[in-house]
């Protein structure tokens, strides 16, 4: 049943990844983008790696395709224009392609048509989860922290980058308001009868 | 049925041709910069399926921490790329990369 399972979700994933490079329009790019991460999530489910498939969902479903198709939809462009090129590239591209998949094909059969190797579920194992749990935080922290320091320079990055100061646009300042003293408001006149300020 | 088991190879299997769709997707896609980004995805992910098939076939647990670790690049990847294409198309209207030559503000 598993291997039905298999060849189920890996013909999906292949199709949408193919998609994905020859969608004519980026946003349907993101959307085929999207179906392969469920489906390579499942066959990550497959083999027992519960974990890993709902970080795959969370992380890469529920932020990095978002982003994705935020800037997809948030950038006017010309796609079509953007297509022109795509009939000189396929040959390169397809020649590209086919020598390292065969370069990949061998590597792999030799290294796997020695004896079928399969992957044997141990019943008496703790869940996914809980191995993950035992050596993230013991044995892996130094690690686990390093990626926190990566994803916040990313975001400093990322909003040191996109950061513009316009000018004529007004602003509250909050420190000038809260600043602001009465003499510098207030200001008060004798005003002589008869005569104006 | 000979293989009716689930094996390694099979993992690799889908795990190249993800690979080698993202490496075609750079090439033909020389224009569309979303498009090279998405292909980046998909080449992390195929090195993810590598790592976690690994993992479980040796029965180590390792592999699945640095497929975290490489989650996490892919993510911080994903977003400093995204700001570099909206600091472009600020700047240039469009983001065609193969006129990325000039090197000026």
């Amino acid at each position: 049943m598993a291997l039905i399972a298999f060849y189920i979700l890996s013909t999906v994933v292949v199709l949408s990844a193919l998609f994905v490079v020859a969608a004519r329009n980026p946003v349907h790019s993101v959307l085929w983008l999207i179906l392969s991460f469920f489906t390579s999530a499942g066959l990550l489910v497959l083999i027992g790696a519960e974990f890993l498939a709902m970080l795959l969902v969370v992380v890469y479903v529920g932020a990095v395709a978002v982003l994705f198709l935020f800037v997809v939809m948030m950038l006017d462009i010309d796609f079509v224009a953007l297509k022109q090129g795509f009939q000189n590239y396929l040959v390169v591209g397809a020649l590209v392609a086919l020598a390292l998949l065969a370069e990949i094909g061998i590597v792999a059969a030799a290294a796997t048509f020695g004896g079928g190797e399969t992957f044997n579920p141990n019943p008496g194992a703790p869940t996914n989860a809980e191995a993950i749990s035992r050596v993230l935080y013991t044995d892996y922290l130094l690690l686990f922290q390093m990626c926190g320091i990566v994803l916040l320079v990313a975001m400093m990055g990322a909003i040191v980058l996109t950061l513009r100061s316009r000018p004529n646009v007004k602003r509250q300042n909050i420190a000038e308001q809260t600043g602001r003293k009465r003499k510098d408001a207030v200001e008060l006149k004798d005003v002589r009868p008869g005569q104006g300020i | 049925m000979a293989g009716a088991e689930l094996t390694l190879g099979h993992y690799l299997a889908v795990s190249a041709a993800l690979f080698t769709i993202g490496v075609f997707g750079i090439f033909v896609n020389r224009k569309n910069i979303i498009v090279i980004l998405m292909s980046i995805e998909l080449i992390l992910l195929s090195v993810n399926i590598n790592l976690v098939a690994f993992s479980v076939f040796n029965g180590t647990i390792m592999g699945q921490v640095f497929a975290m670790l490489v989650l996490t690049v892919a993510a911080a990847e994903a977003a400093v790329g995204l700001a570099i294409l909206v600091v472009y198309f600020r700047n240039r209207g469009e983001i065609a990369v193969e006129d990325v030559n000039v090197l000026r503000g």
